[in-house]
């Protein structure tokens, strides 16, 4: 059953996976093959977004890329965002601003919210409220989340360009 | 090597003339939830998510037609120009699922799980959409009413995959609109897309979620050609109301644990009024 | 290994009533904090449970030899391999671990496979055979309580019946109002699913386990039972917890996981899915209920009359808990001198149900906060007026005869909720419309509702259960440590703990040791009582604590201790203000203290509902402002203004979370959320269909916290997990009614209610 080779990038670093099964999902493959659990799974079908990673820059729900079908892409995850001893900005303003409870649906969130800004320096509450759609959480019923979201963009204005 | 990611179309066509039993992948967003769940196991899986021939779409200014990649993804269809080209298949995109779901789902993949809640079909029905379809053994063109045969059912043969949507610019109002329970992220319980052309006077309509695949209420599409003022004067309420109740009546909805038929067939009656005042409104 | 638990963890600075951050945050919005679905071990296995398909069924016969063909499967087994209890439970142990000659749910496990690969473990489980005699299953409540039918389990098929009888039966008033309702199943719906790994002990003799769960120690207690194992050989590892709300309170994947590990001798780890964890955990009760609300023509209540029928589904699970909590706050906030209450808990062929966020009371309240609504119209009165007039307050007598002695600030949650700033008008884009991104509506057809209503809820455990929690305190060198077995599920309390420690002790640096039960029980994460109960434990350890080091200071300065208190970071003489640093104190000493903690004791109900039962109350109001789509039945709800009575606020930033996320739970059963049942089966088992609110659902919130110090309570704060969960429902619905004129006595509100 599980015969499938082939070499994924992650984060810059290339990968090896051995002996896959040829349907394991780019979620469950950096989950369980590359000790990245940072993409979290809560509905292996797109409707919550705990798994959102970027490939090739864009954001998708790693439990609907199909591992072996990713080979050549740049995949991020949210263990490539920052590192160990630095948070991002947006991680930040997610720490300061209460926006973390339980937290699982949180990795899913900043790397969300890092793509939103990267492409819209600021956007209106109804565009943050668009983009983070298909990012559930159960927790905070999303207002400190939005807060977070808030406090990031006024920091990056803020910020010398 | 059973996961094969080929960049061009022969390549593909090829490998699927050869294992015409293998999982064909786009977006993902559909086939890999059936993987996830254990509803299929591929034994081999061809990922069409790279070829350029399916990618990117072209407007042909002399037929004023665009043809539309099947790999073109939703966000795509809403980002201009090519959202006032086709402004009713740019909504649509905006309703269907996430921004995450949005950037990997494709028209095509929509085409092929041919789901009666599929949120681009409603357009691609209204506007007579011409769906290409090829096969290592040739191409082949058919309707799109041809092209969808019921419930998650096609035309498309073993080995075959959809290569293009073709549908004509038209210079009078179009929307689309769908009713879920949720503000945002939601499968329709009803939906409807409404075209129109003042120069050749028609209105198409086509429901989506109730029936067994995409309906067009074509009774009430002529009954309303007459009546429609196309110098540019608003519809009457009783006009649209009863063209509304109209298709209603062409829609075949069912009771299931989404919402019930008589919820279904109301809202399309209120969808088609309120769309068609939309799409006529100076 | 990875890591395990995030949980040793410094912090600096904050004390009680600021709002520090979390010490968990970092690792969390860095995707490095271990879930238990996270956790790894060398040469784990996977396990998964094969679940019955019908509703009501015998078995005939299992047959596994199919599953051990498939290489790579190294266990299956059945109820024949459990060694010791054939069942659980959390009161009443009444639900196998295993289905024993039959199945009485969609979902019951009837076998688990471990093999080394999830989809090794899907194949095996399709290559089990199981034969059933389907029988006619039994799925409507009523019916089940009538008692015609035969029980569907040994113990009955009613689980509770419960009357609360207040004064004069036959009391009435000049203004009678009635209504029957019905509330849908709702689902916890916790983003973090069921996980949990095993790890097996050398020669089989115990299993630890790193799990997901709202109480360690029960856990340990059950799943102990039903190895055959001693709970000491049982050891409880708290893994990171994705969010609870009721959902972790039963045994779920425990013993399974155990079991597997056991047999196999290897590490496993099993983790639902969703579909599966929508039949793997209990959930919120169905209920129907009826009420008749006698007033004088001024709106003062004369009487309350209700009969409230709970579907508890297959197993006992907490239904007898829910089913009091339902009939003890069936009148609400209100002051009523008569009553006349009859709740029944039934068991059906149902998924069972427990407990979730708000506990029975969300039931009771949407009944009588749309009961106080159609009584202010039929005295013609503000429905805020109406509440006001008859509102309780502390040394009033509730329907059981049990005097409110806790602080009740019921008018100020009421006037100050009234007071908050309404929203704007409907906006410009489409998008904040009802049917938002599906563009249904134009501007000309939304209708603005606004509704009202108040809450009270329990806090803690109530009748005779032996409540308490369990802290330790460790002071050395400047640094405090805690070590308690409070599982920390998203609610924070790892950074309260920390507050209290360095509020009372003057230290900087506190250390949270792994929740784990190598210490006593600290009681579940449920029933809004581990900031009371836990906290108090935690505060309890810390002042026993300080008074070891104030007898260290105080001998060596040759004075009396009472005289030493902390001031900031010292330890100073409140006489003659001589001092010295908590660091310098402690510098080469320890001093460390266990403590237990336990509420006031409560009493049980007799047969007519009398008894001190509930150990305190919080309160809450809530205003919600909707536009509708009358025409389509769609509903966005635009603004959500509460004032909750939180005793005092010591984290005033988790307080806020806790509104927040509260609301926007109330909101989906309001809603959206629901558990379709049909025939005993759930239709909609997954994300597309049981639908959870989204950022374009949630609605801005404007808040007051109500700070009135509770002197019951350890630090003076309330439970405030469960009040906003409560009332916001029942104000949405009211919002709805007012916008559309309809009655409304089911919730979720569907499209259809509104609009056919």
């Amino acid at each position: 059953m599980s015969n499938e080779q082939y070499r994924l990038r992650v984060n810059g670093s290339e990968h090896d996976v051995r002996d896959a099964w040829v349907g394991e999902s780019l979620l469950y493959v950096l989950r369980e093959r590359l000790g990245l659990p940072g993409a979290k799974g809560a509905c292996e079908q797109g409707e919550c977004g705990s798994c959102s990673v970027l490939v090739d820059g864009t954001l998708v729900c790693a439990c609907l890329v199909l591992a072996a079908s990713a080979v050549g892409q740049d995949i991020t995850t949210v263990e490539g965002l920052g590192d160990e001893t630095a948070v991002t900005d947006v991680q930040q303003a997610f720490i300061e601003m209460g926006a973390v409870q339980c937290g699982f649906c949180t990795p899913g969130l900043v790397v969300a919210v890092h793509d939103l800004l990267d492409h819209h320096e600021s956007p209106t509450d109804l565009e943050v409220r668009e983009a983070l759609s298909g990012n559930l959480c159960r927790c905070t019923g999303y207002g400190r989340i939005f807060a977070a979201v808030e406090a990031a963009i006024e920091r990056r204005a803020a910020a010398p360009s | 090597m059973t996961v094969l990611v080929p960049e061009s179309l022969e390549e593909a066509l090829d490998v699927l003339a050869r294992t015409p039993d293998a999982t064909v992948l786009a977006g993902g967003t559909d086939a890999m939830v059936e993987v996830n769940f254990g509803h299929r196991h591929p034994r081999s899986v061809v990922s069409i998510s790279r070829i350029a021939a399916l990618k990117g779409w072209h407007h042909d200014v002399v037929e004023s037609n665009v043809r539309i990649g099947a790999g073109v993804t939703y966000t795509e269809l809403m980002e201009q120009p090519l959202a006032t080209l086709l402004p009713a298949l740019a909504e649509a995109a905006r309703t269907v699922g996430s921004p995450q779901i949005r950037n990997a789902g494709t028209i095509g993949g929509n085409l092929v799980t041919c789901s009666p809640a599929g949120d681009a079909l409603p357009v691609l029905s209204a506007l007579d959409a011409t769906i290409e379809l090829a096969s290592a053994a040739g191409q082949r063109q058919l309707s799109i009413h041809d092209f969808m045969v019921g419930v998650k059912r096609t035309a498309l043969e073993p080995g075959e995959i959809v290569v293009a949507a073709t549908v004509p610019v038209l210079a009078g109002g179009q929307c689309y609109a769908k009713v879920g329970v949720r503000n945002a992220m939601v499968i329709s319980t009803a939906s409807a897309a409404i075209v129109t052309d003042p120069e050749a006077r028609f209105v198409n309509i086509a429901l989506g979620a109730v029936g067994p695949t995409i309906i067009r209420a074509r009774d009430a599409e002529s009954w309303i050609a007459d009546r429609v003022d196309w110098n540019g004067a608003p519809v009457a309420d009783e006009v649209a109301r009863e063209f509304g109740e109209r298709v209603a009546a062409e829609a075949r909805p069912i009771d299931d644990h989404r919402s019930t038929a008589a919820y279904r067939r109301h809202a399309v009656s209120v969808l088609a009024r309120r769309l068609l005042v939309r799409a006529l409104r100076p | 290994m990875t890591t395990i638990v995030g949980a040793k963890t410094r912090g600096s600075g904050a004390r009680i009533g600021d709002s520090p951050t979390r010490p968990d945050a970092t690792a969390k919005v860095q995707g490095r904090f271990a879930f238990s679905s996270d956790l790894w071990a060398d040469g784990m296995l996977w396990g998964k449970t094969l679940r019955s398909p019908h509703p009501y069924a015998r078995i005939i016969g299992i047959d596994v030899s199919g599953a051990w063909k498939i290489a790579g499967v190294e266990a299956v087994i059945t109820a024949d391999d459990v060694p010791g209890q054939l069942t659980y439970g959390l009161i009443s142990s009444d639900q196998p671990v295993f289905a024993v000659d039959v199945v009485r749910y969609v979902g019951e496990p009837v076998a688990a496979v471990a093999a080394d690969h999830p989809e090794t473990c899907r194949r095996a489980l399709d290559a089990i055979v199981v034969t059933y005699e389907v029988l006619t299953p039994l799925t409507d409540p009523e019916r089940a309580i009538a008692g015609n039918d035969d029980p569907i389990h040994p113990d009955g098929n009613i689980l509770r019946h419960q009357r609360v009888i207040l004064g004069d039966a036959d009391a009435g008033g000049d203004v009678v109002v009635e209504g029957e309702y019905a509330i849908g199943m709702q689902d916890q719906a916790f983003l973090g699913l069921e996980a949990a790994l095993a790890l097996p002990d050398p020669g089989g003799a115990g299993v630890e386990l790193f799990i997901a769960t709202q109480w360690l120690h029960e856990d340990r207690k059950q799943i102990a039972a039903c190895l055959g194992l001693s709970e000491e050989k049982v050891r409880l590892t708290l893994g990171g917890v994705g969010g609870a709300f009721g959902a972790r309170e039963d045994i779920s994947l425990q013993v399974h996981c155990c079991l597997l590990a056991l047999h196999t001798t290897r590490p496993v780890k099993m983790q639902y899915g969703r579909d599966e964890s929508f039949f793997g955990h209990v959930h919120r009760h169905p209920a129907t209920i009826r009420m008749r609300h006698h007033a004088q023509s001024d709106g003062t209540l004369v009487k309350v009359e209700a009969r409230m029928l709970f579907d508890g589904g297959a197993y006992a699970s907490t239904s007898s808990a829910v089913l009091i909590n339902a009939v003890t706050h069936a009148v609400g906030p209100y002051r009523c001198a008569n009553a006349v209450i009859d709740g029944w808990a039934a068991r059906t062929n149902n998924p069972p149900c427990g407990a979730m966020r708000g506990f029975g009371v969300v039931q009771a309240c949407f009944a009588h906060e749309s009961q106080m609504d159609k009584l202010a119209v039929a005295c013609g009165l503000d429905p805020v007026e109406l509440r006001l007039r008859n509102v309780i307050q502390a040394g009033d007598v509730l329907p059981t005869g049990q005097v409110l002695e806790s602080v009740a600030p019921v008018v100020r949650v009421i006037e100050e909720t009234a007071a908050l700033p309404m929203p704007p008008a409907l906006g410009d884009d489409p998008m904040h419309w009802p049917g938002g991104a599906g563009r249904t509506a134009d501007r000309t057809h939304v209708q603005r509702g606004v509704g009202f209503a108040v809450a009270m809820k329990n806090l803690m455990y109530s009748e005779g259960f032996d409540d308490y929690s369990t802290a330790r305190c460790r002071l050395e060198s400047n640094m405090a440590t805690l070590k308690f077995a409070t599982a920390e599920v998203g609610q924070g309390f790892v950074v309260i703990a920390a507050q209290i420690a360095r509020t009372l002790l003057g230290v900087d640096d506190v250390v949270l040791e792994p929740i784990d039960t190598t210490i006593g029980s600290a009681g579940s994460t449920s029933a809004s009582r581990q900031t009371w109960m836990s906290g108090g434990a935690v505060d309890a350890a810390c002042r026993a604590v300080r008074e070891r080091l104030f007898e260290d200071v105080a001998s060596r300065w040759a004075i009396d201790p009472v005289r030493l208190v902390i001031e900031g970071s010292d330890v100073v003489d409140s006489i003659d203000g001589q001092r010295v640093s908590v660091a310098d104190a402690t510098e080469g000493r320890r001093f460390e203290e266990t403590v237990e903690y336990r509420h006031r004791p409560t009493e049980h109900l007799d047969e007519l509902g009398r008894g001190a039962c509930h150990v305190a109350f919080a309160f809450v109001a809530h205003r919600a402002v909707v536009d509708v789509d009358p025409e389509l039945g769609l509903v966005k709800v635009v603004q959500i203004a509460t004032a909750q009575d939180v005793g005092r606020a010591l984290h005033p930033l988790s307080v806020l979370g806790q509104i927040e996320g509260g609301i926007a739970q109330g909101l989906g059963l309001a809603v959206m959320e629901e558990i379709v049942i049909e025939g005993g089966r759930i239709r909609n088992p997954s994300f597309t269909d049981y639908l959870l609110p989204t950022t374009l659902d949630a609605p801005v919130v404007v808040y007051s916290l109500v700070e009135e110090p509770d002197p019951q309570a350890p630090l003076g704060a309330k439970g405030v997990g469960e009040p906003p969960c409560i009332s916001s429902t029942p104000a949405i619905v009211a919002a709805i009614r007012a916008a559309t004129g309809r009655a409304l006595t089911r919730i979720p509100v569907r499209p259809q209610d509104i609009c056919l």
